[in-house]
């Protein structure tokens, strides 16, 4: 009695005050997210204003550019801040692209199979099955890609004729794109697979009945009417993938093959077997050099790119699962 | 989609057969199978890989000899060091995450007014879900290595290092948030109206009723928040990397005391040492990474399994709804 007489007159918690002490949290977390948008822009600032929208385009080698970059800070030269980026740019569009269209294709049939047609056995295994590989530490990812599927493509699936064939520009070991492509799609697809199932289930029972009533069958059903009421958890659950592939650093740093170099499609299809570099992981592999003042603004600068990006896409995704509740579907 | 097939399985009824199908629906029935043993396939042999590979090379004593320098993977030690340090960021950053991540949601969901800042937090919460770990790490960067927050890292000739158990935690703590929010809105969002009021009805204020109602009830999901972020800070490696030093040792920092100086120095975790030990990096030990991989795959195991547990007490306690 007498704890429930303090907590309802006592001056500690009383309920303004409660909510005032919410209120300043709640503020102080907004703030802090402001304060990074804004610190990250203002430290990436220098590298912008140097190389205006030359910094996303092509031009020269892009380590080289790093390279000297850091060494222009590091000996007290006049800094240096050219920086081309778009070899890391169009990896990242490669990878990422790449990992989520693959990714996009297995998710539907898998979220479609387990809330629809498969036993309930099957369901049993496969959920749990999503959830561990969706929890499973990037850096083991990445490790399994280097011992086991890196050197399977550069010992079986490359062939010496096509490393022969590139010997002067490039050397094909099978750090690739194709490993760190296959690599990410495992990587992001049960984030999709989870988010297209919690869609698939809150379809409103009605509009398939009617379907069913029709005569059309359950396959045809469950994709002309099921996957299409929620294509709004499809849309957020992809961008939230692709945001979720952008910043991947780590495990692309592992196994994308770490050389500042854009595989050209037109090549023929030996570019999938083309090392690379994306942008989240140049920031890990150059972390040594924050101390040289213009290799921190180019870093920041790499960072502002993908905050701005996936910033961008996990704004769709919140958008578009918003507009999810006001079908009822989510 | 109840409807189409009974989820209890109680009440099958009729469902109707593939043999009426058109050969291109079997065809998409045939993918949907396919690509679900295949993900199987994958766990399994991600298990099964590691299981194999731990058991060949993981020593007991790796657990706890630290790591040092050494010609042969005989004589660099094990990695305590990076075990222990997996142990201090998920403690020290879900210590942080919890209650902001608890206290943010009951805002959320049991006050949100003005209006318009309610929505623009779960923007930002949002936000810090979307924004990748790579870009808090270096903003971590900035952050610690200010002097106001010098005492939080080494200090040499004025100029802050900046990496520490204390960096990287608080920065870890971010990744966590969202996962915990998220979940403890859920949990009082599923409370229903009528137990509020009763509650209100009795005398007993709004934090009263939050705090002794309200979250005791949905201590489920709290702890299933906590737990997957829990998840996710002992799996984050760019902001160890970053944040925590290019080290496979505590650097302790002389100065205030036992726990302190070491939380104020550098250090590693078990991500880190698979990261370096990997052949890419630095140490390229395949042998001791594939230990250390294994002993964070069983982490990693235990966390899912704990996750499933909380799940089924709290279905098994029942919902409100009649």
């Amino acid at each position: 009695m007498e704890e429930q007489f303090e907590t309802e007159y006592g001056p500690k918690w009383s309920d303004q005050r409660v909510e005032r002490m919410l209120g300043a949290l709640v503020v102080g977390v907004v703030g802090l997210l402001l304060a990074m948008i804004v610190t990250v822009f203002v430290r990436a600032w220098p590298s912008f204003s140097h190389n205006g929208l030359a910094w996303f385009g092509p031009g020269g080698n892009v380590d080289d550019q790093l390279n000297a970059i850091f060494l222009s800070g590091q000996n007290g030269l006049e800094y240096v801040y050219t920086f081309h980026g778009w070899p890391l740019i169009w990896s990242t569009i490669l990878i990422t692209g790449g990992a989520v269209l693959i990714g996009l294709f297995c998710a539907l049939f898998v979220a479609v199979f387990i809330v629809e047609f498969a036993p309930e056995w099957m369901t049993n295994v496969l959920q749990p099955v999503i959830r561990f590989l969706a929890s499973v530490p990037t850096v083991i990812y990445g490790l399994i890609g280097v011992v086991v599927l890196v050197p399977f493509i550069g010992n079986h699936l490359v062939t010496e004729p096509q490393k022969a064939s590139v010997a002067g520009v490039i050397s094909l070991t099978g750090y690739s794109l194709l490993a760190a492509t296959l690599i990410l799609t495992v990587m992001i697809t049960p984030l999709m697979v989870s988010i297209f199932s919690d869609g698939l289930r809150a379809v409103k029972p009605g509009w398939l009945e009617g379907s069913l009533a029709l005569g059309v069958n359950r396959w045809r059903t469950t994709w002309k009417i099921g996957v299409r009421s929620a294509r709004p958890a499809i849309v957020a659950g992809t961008v939230l993938a692709v945001a979720r592939a952008i910043g991947e650093a780590v495990m692309l740093a592992m196994i994308s093959g770490s050389v500042g170099f854009s595989p050209n499609p037109a090549d023929g299809l030996i570019f999938i077997y083309e090392p690379s570099r994306p942008l989240a992981p140049t920031i890990v592999k150059n972390i040594d050099q924050l101390s040289s003042p213009p290799a921190n603004a180019t870093l920041f600068a790499i960072a502002a790119v993908l905050l701005f990006s996936a910033a961008t896409f996990s704004f769709t995704g919140y958008v578009a699962r918003r507009s999810m509740r006001k079908y009822g579907t989510a | 989609m109840l409807l189409l097939r009974d989820r209890s399985g109680k009440d099958k009824g009729a469902v109707e057969g593939t043999a009426t199908w058109a050969p291109i629906d079997r065809l998409g029935l045939a993918i949907c199978w396919t690509l679900g043993l295949l993900f199987c396939a994958i766990a399994v042999a991600i298990v099964v890989y590691l299981l194999v590979q731990g058991i060949k090379f993981l020593r007991p004593e790796m657990l706890w000899t630290p790591a040092a320098a050494g010609y042969s993977e005989g004589e660099t030690g094990g990695f305590s060091d990076a075990l222990f340090g997996t142990m201090i960021v998920a403690v020290m950053g879900i210590a942080l995450a919890l209650p902001i991540g608890v206290a943010l949601a009951v805002w959320l969901v049991e006050y949100g007014r003005p209006a318009g800042l309610a929505r623009v937090t779960e923007m930002t919460i949002e936000a810090i879900a979307g924004i990748p770990s790579i870009v808090l790490a270096l903003f971590g960067t900035v952050i610690f290595s200010s002097t106001a927050l010098g005492f939080l890292s080494r200090t040499s000739e004025g100029v802050v290092f900046g990496r520490s158990f204390f960096a990287a935690s608080a920065m870890l703590s971010l990744v966590a948030l969202p996962l915990i929010v998220a979940s403890t809105r859920e949990g009082l969002n599923s409370i229903p109206r009528h137990v509020r009021e009763a509650s209100y009805a009795v005398g007993k204020t709004k934090a009263a009723t939050t705090r002794r109602i309200l979250l005791p009830t949905c201590r489920p999901q709290v702890t299933t928040g906590a737990m997957l972020g829990l998840g996710r800070i002992i799996g984050d490696t760019a902001i160890i990397v970053v944040l925590l030093g290019a080290t496979q040792n505590f650097a302790p920092v002389e100065g205030v005391g036992f726990p302190f100086d070491y939380l104020r120095g550098a250090g590693t975790t078990l991500t880190n040492f698979v990261y370096e030990a990997s052949p890419t990096g630095n140490l390229n030990q395949p042998q001791k990474a594939y230990a250390a991989a294994f002993v964070l795959l069983l982490m990693v195991l235990a966390l899912n399994a704990a996750v499933d547990v909380v799940h089924r007490r709290a279905r098994k306690v029942g919902t409100w709804s009649h």
